[in-house]
């Protein structure tokens, strides 16, 4: 059998602060496969983010990693410092952040931005770099990409500067990619493009996916599996299919309750009420236990569920319950 | 971009036109120059001929546009105190601030670029903590204090460096250096320093918060997402990008070392212009006050449009007239 490209096991990342050390990622655990696409999904604050930071090593002091293992490829990376983990990002780890309009150096042309990228990482000369560099804009389909490669970020709209991102993460070819909200900030009519385009070049290269979103939409159309997180813990985890449409832990039923679908007309949206737990304020046993309507008193009291092989982390499990 | 350099020219024109008449018009305030130039014993009627013969009788405005048709002709008048003409007087005294400005401002930009890195990137070290609070003495204490306490230690206490004058210059062509012998290197070394203290900290101060503030943007963490060296992440992608706000700085500042020198220039009885104007003040000395301060204007007015066109060359953005874009 062969290795997952990445797999991360009881992950916790901590940040110690004035009222105690809070927990953002909690117990996480997952596995991405060559050529898969593994969404991770959750509300704002949700520890989705700040795992893939902690995947790639760029968790800002005083946030660390507390226990748990990552692996990348069969190797341990969770204890790789400085030097190391460095020649590791861009190279084995590629990253696609949220905002095209913020991520590319607005002085540098984005050919330079590519062939430095390149030739840090790959032993090729820099007239290769160069040609590799119009090639990588030609396949993430910019037009033109000879003449492009000479320009500016400024010069480019937001969609085609997120293909440069994409272009600029997947060039020194790695073998996993965490995408942060690459949709997020786009019009809605770019994000598809976008997605497809993410897509087919995974594929095509057999490069693992951490696709991380809080759209329900992105998640149906992307994605093989998906990783359901609330309060920093991982609530569900499973092939795509299932969890959208029999979703067993209550809170990824009232997630998929509450995405707006064209079929229902204007009738009114389902919300789970309450709000998700600050961290320095989760409560004991289930963090989900204050607004689920189904908690007893087992769901309130220690020992935290946690995901099991094909089972979401609740005591009670929806059991064949279908969404709308 | 060429009709961009020529309407900022004009600009800079209207501005020298108008910082001419507002010095013209304070300098009826300063003293009556024919005091100074007659002895005790005069007559109302030697008064009036000479004030005649200056133009002093004419309403300031004549007298603004007198001189200005005289400027652009270069003929800034006649000194009165040492009678003779104020462009030569200017001309033999500028080498003297130059070469003084120059190396304080060199010294300032060197040291304020580095050490404004150096502590944005150890933000936390030691060394950049101590360089931090000890620019604080850079910021706050007064030139000329500087100037007495460097003397103090150097000249009185050590006797290493001479505590006034330029040392020996060297004529070339017209242009009095003080680079090409011992004395002359030597006696640059305090005055330089006390000029460009205030500068350097400045400088380094200004470098230091903005680099902290690009450090933050997304393009540093993506750059480092990319598993670029440090290096070339510090350097390359934050160090260029922190330049365009700290050029403006630099830019005035260098107009700022030339103004200022003529607290450095007293302190140190340094030949230069500076010390030129204090003693033009002293006497009423219009024509030489009136080209001193147009000379600076000019410096400062060129300075500031040659930030205007580096800014085309730092940022790409700026360069309306390229094509391409959607």
């Amino acid at each position: 059998m062969t290795h997952p490209v990445l797999s991360i096991r009881d992950l916790s990342v901590e940040i110690p602060t004035r009222h105690g050390v809070v927990r953002p990622v909690d117990g996480v655990s997952y596995d991405i496969a060559a050529g898969e696409i593994l969404g991770v999904v959750g509300e704002s604050g949700a520890g989705k983010s700040m795992a893939g930071n902690a995947v790639i090593g760029l968790l800002t002091p005083p946030a660390h990693i507390s226990t748990g293992e990552i692996w990348l490829n069969g190797q341990r990376i969770d204890q790789l410092t400085g030097d190391a983990m460095r020649r590791l990002r861009g190279k084995e780890i590629g990253m696609v952040f949220q905002d095209p309009l913020t991520s590319l150096n607005p002085l540098l042309r984005i050919g330079d931005q590519l062939t430095e990228t390149m030739l840090t990482h790959l032993p090729i000369s820099r007239s290769e770099a160069e040609k590799r560099a119009v090639a990588a804009l030609d396949e993430v389909g910019i037009p033109g990409a000879a003449e492009r490669v000479n320009s500016y970020p400024h010069e480019f709209s937001g969609g085609m500067r997120q293909r440069v991102v994409i272009a600029l993460a997947l060039c020194a070819e790695p073998s996993l990619i965490i995408a942060d909200e690459p949709t997020t900030a786009l019009d809605v009519s770019v994000q598809a493009q976008i997605i497809a385009l993410l897509r087919r070049l995974c594929r095509d290269r057999g490069t693992a996916v951490m696709l991380i979103t809080h759209d329900m939409g992105v998640i149906a159309e992307a994605t093989d599996r998906v990783a359901v997180m609330y309060a920093g813990r991982l609530a569900e985890l499973g092939p795509v299919r299932d969890v959208l449409t029999h979703p067993q832990h209550p809170y990824t039923h009232g997630l998929m309750a509450s995405t707006p679908l064209a079929s229902q007309g204007k009738s009114r949206l389902h919300q789970i009420p309450g709000a998700m737990p600050r961290l320095d304020a989760v409560p004991e046993g289930c963090a989900f236990h204050p607004r689920c309507p189904y908690a007893t008193d087992k769901c309130r009291q220690p020992p935290v569920p946690r995901v099991t092989d094909g089972q979401a982390a609740c005591w009670y499990p929806l059991v064949d319950e279908k969404v709308i | 971009m060429l009709a961009y350099i020529i309407r900022r020219i004009g600009q800079s024109a209207l501005v020298l036109l108008i910082v001419g008449l507002v010095a013209f018009s304070m300098f009826r305030f300063v003293g009556d120059p024919i005091d100074n130039m007659l002895g005790q014993e005069r007559t109302a009627e030697d008064i009036d001929r000479l004030r005649a013969q200056l133009g002093l009788d004419q309403p300031f405005v004549v007298q603004y546009f007198k001189f200005l048709e005289g400027a652009v002709q270069g003929n800034f008048g006649v000194s009165y105190r040492q009678g003779r003409p104020v462009a030569e007087i200017l001309l033999e005294r500028a080498p003297a601030t130059l070469e003084l400005a120059a190396v304080s401002g060199i010294l300032a930009i060197l040291f304020g670029i580095a050490l404004g890195v150096f502590t944005a990137i150890r933000r936390d070290g030691v060394l950049a903590n101590f360089i931090m609070s000890a620019s604080l003495i850079g910021v706050s204490l007064p030139t000329f204090l500087i100037g007495i306490l460097l003397i103090y230690l150097f000249s009185v206490e050590l006797g290493w460096l001479p505590s006034f004058g330029r040392g020996e210059t060297v004529d070339l062509g017209g242009w009095s250096t003080g680079f090409l012998t011992e004395s002359g290197l030597k006696a640059l070394i305090l005055p330089s320093i006390t000029l460009g203290l205030y500068q350097m900290t400045l400088i380094m101060r200004l470098v230091r918060s903005e680099m902290l503030e690009v450090l933050r943007q997304d393009y540093i963490r993506f750059a480092r997402a990319r598993g670029l060296r440090d290096r070339a992440v510090n350097f390359r992608h934050a160090l260029k990008n922190t330049m365009v706000p700290v050029i403006t700085v630099i830019g005035l500042q260098l107009g700022a070392i030339i103004a200022f020198a003529i607290i450095t220039e007293t302190v140190f009885q340094w030949p230069g212009v500076g010390l030129l104007f204090i003693n033009a003040i002293q006497f009423v000395d219009i024509p030489v006050m009136a080209a001193y301060l147009m000379l600076i204007s000019v410096m400062f007015v060129g300075i500031n449009l040659l930030v205007d066109i580096l800014y085309f060359f730092i940022d790409p953005r700026l360069r309306a007239d390229r094509s391409g874009g959607h």
